[in-house]
């Protein structure tokens, strides 16, 4: 990458947010006191009534938009959805990404040392649920001033928290973005999940959650998890473009190292990912991911669950998603027209699979801007200040996937 | 709102009533009716122009091809169902109009009288016609599906569709005297016949005489002011 996107919100700092309220689980248990980190990007508003929550996906993080003053090149995950000019705008909205609990990029998760024990919690983190990082955002919100979001907006995981907002408090959000979503997930994505899960149970080096201790890190089982998981966020068809046939070199590889291109592709990313991310992160991200399923306090009844809702709905998912195809989300449309709420659905047509909500896509970015214009004469912030802008090329080649893979 | 279907249609629905508007278009009906009539409800639309320019008006609107059953919507949803200039262009016609006696308690459907005379006078003439309300050539039409006012009238009988009030409009008036050769376009408002629970078990109605007979509906002469009466979207439905 060369030049910095002029639509960029620019340099951006994390901050932390003490909580020292215990916070009581769904599970059961509770959290006696925790840290949140989070990032903001534009400014807040007089009557606090322009604050857009961007909750993130299983190994997303805070950094939502614009880039570290130490790393320019690396831009946040959702970065071409959230500035000036660009479909969430900076200039009139106040933009919050927040690490959830749990996680391993700042907030309490299980790497974070267990001032009970005086060694990091591991395997003993509690699980958590999508309704109580929604909890956990919602003391966020508290202390940063807002009382009630102009929006709330997700894709996939981060697309179920969004709908967690508006049922646990209806009356503190005022739009959500449910994107690429489901209300439940469907047996296959469980099943997924459950092999991502037993690479990592499986390896060794897990030694049951308490690696740290061991100064190991499950390294093999996190590589596999996220090759299958990537596997299953791009359509077949854009792998096949991609990578099709290509080898890396010409003779058989009958040791069974690296031969096709797709086979490097994975590898390297897996590779990558398991340097960085935390193996008792990502089996309680996917366990959050398996449990949500709001309908069934309501007997399996998604209408009726959603009823306590009056936020109004965004509702989007892409042709090629076959992780989160259109009929999970379509499940979440029916649902909602079944109790009368106030929504706008779109099917859009992409061929990047699951990642597409990541993605540079005029349609897609062209509605969500529109929608957004919506609230904002709703709230009373007028019209854009910098006209909705296109980005540079679309984030097709490898490199964009790579930049862009925090995001699922 | 400035079509005068528009105008025939707003008057034909009370305050605040729920409406389903298939394809919406632009969404230009349901936001004028949400604004004049505080209606609520949803426009559904297949054409991702016609998505945005939706929501660009303020307008819920559903991506969703019409032709698959209104799956999204439950029996008796909406008080009203529209399908604005739009029956002409569907593959399953018959389909379509069931569908609108499930979700909704009354129908309303605009569509180009295909009997209008200047259309029989192309095809005396040996053409394939092309006027104000049907402006593609044959060859590359979206409207696969036309009909005569009196056409409809037999298809509402067949899918069990009581006729509550039928008018016939040409340039932004109605025609009383012989609507079907001098009106070019056909509003009419429906609802599910009371005894037939499933609108697809009355194909015995198919010879209907007596409530529906071409013309007998057309007895309040209503005049309005209006601009044109051209198809919403002729281009753009899919």
């Amino acid at each position: 990458m060369g030049d910095i996107d002029p639509r960029s919100v620019g340099a951006a700092t994390p901050q932390r947010a003490g909580f020292s309220e215990p916070l009581a689980l769904k599970a059961g248990k509770t959290l006696a006191a925790y840290e949140l980190v989070y990032e903001t990007y534009g400014t807040l508003n007089a009557d606090r009534s322009n604050a857009v929550l961007v909750c993130h996906a299983l190994s997303g993080n805070h950094h939502v938009a614009g880039y570290y003053a130490d790393d320019p090149q690396k831009a946040g995950w959702w970065d071409n959805m959230i500035g000036p000019g660009k479909p969430i705008d900076t200039d009139r909205f106040f933009v919050i990404g927040v690490n959830n609990l749990g996680g391993c990029h700042g907030s309490t998760g299980p790497s974070t040392i267990d001032p009970a024990t005086g060694q990091p919690f591991g395997a003993s983190f509690p699980l958590m649920t999508v309704e109580d990082w929604v909890a956990s955002q919602a003391r966020l919100m508290d202390r940063l001033g807002i009382r009630k979001l102009a929006a709330a907006i997700g894709g996939s995981l981060g697309g179920m928290q969004a709908m967690q907002w508006t049922l646990s408090f209806p009356d503190r959000i005022r739009h959500a973005f449910v994107i690429a979503a489901a209300a439940r997930l469907s047996t296959q994505n469980i099943a997924f999940n459950d092999v991502a899960r037993q690479a990592i149970l499986t390896d060794p080096d897990f030694h049951g959650g308490h690696f740290y201790a061991h100064k190991a890190i499950p390294a093999r089982g996190l590589k596999l998890a996220r090759m299958l998981g990537h596997i299953t966020y791009l359509s077949e068809d854009l792998l096949m473009e991609k990578f099709g046939r290509e080898r890396k070199r010409l003779e058989a590889a009958l040791d069974y190292d690296v031969e096709f291109e797709v086979e490097s592709y994975l590898r390297y990313q897996g590779d990558k990912f398991a340097q960085v991310f935390d193996a008792n992160t990502y089996l309680l991200m996917t366990k959050a991911l398996d449990y949500f399923d709001p309908a069934k306090e309501a007997g399996g009844d998604l209408a009726k669950a959603l009823a306590p809702a009056s936020a109004g709905f965004f509702v989007a998912s892409f042709t090629s998603d076959w992780r989160f195809p259109p009929i999970r989300s379509r499940e979440i449309l029916k649902g909602l027209v079944g109790a009368s709420k106030s929504v706008t659905y779109a099917e859009i047509d992409a061929p990047h699979g699951h990642d597409a909500f990541l993605l540079d896509n005029r349609s897609y970015h062209e509605l969500v801007a529109a929608y957004v214009d919506n609230i904002a004469s709703e709230i009373g912030a007028g019209a854009r200040r910098t006209p909705l802008s296109r980005g540079g090329a679309e984030l097709e080649e490898m490199r964009g996937f790579a930049g862009q893979r925090e995001g699922t | 709102m400035q079509r005068f279907d528009f105008e025939l249609i707003g008057s034909w629905i009370p305050a605040r009533s729920r409406v389903l508007d298939l394809g919406c278009g632009d969404g230009v009906l349901l936001a004028g009716l949400a604004a004049t009539h505080g209606v609520r409800g949803y426009g559904v639309e297949i054409d991702p122009a016609n998505v945005l320019a939706s929501v660009k008006n303020g307008v819920n609107v559903i991506q969703d091809n019409l032709e698959s059953g209104l799956s999204t919507f439950q029996d008796n949803a909406f008080d009203f169902v529209i399908l604005s200039q739009t029956l002409q262009a569907m593959h399953n016609v018959e389909g379509v109009l069931n569908a609108m006696l499930r979700v909704g308690r009354e129908g309303i459907v605009t569509f180009p009288n295909f009997g209008y005379w200047r259309h029989r006078l192309d095809i005396l003439q040996g053409h394939m016609p092309v006027s104000k309300s049907l402006p593609h050539a044959w060859y590359n039409t979206p409207n696969i599906h036309l009909c005569t006012v009196k056409d409809f009238e037999d298809l509402c009988a067949k899918v069990g569709a009581e006729i509550l009030d039928e008018r016939v409009i040409h340039g932004g008036k109605q025609v009383t005297f012989l609507p079907n050769l001098r009106g070019s376009l056909g509003v009419f408002r429906f609802r599910r016949k009371e005894s037939g629970l499933y609108p697809s078990a009355s194909i015995a109605r198919r010879f209907h005489t007596s409530s529906s007979k071409p013309g007998s509906a057309i007895t309040k002469v209503q005049k309005k002011k209006v601009g044109h009466d051209m198809p919403r979207y002729a281009g753009s439905v899919a």
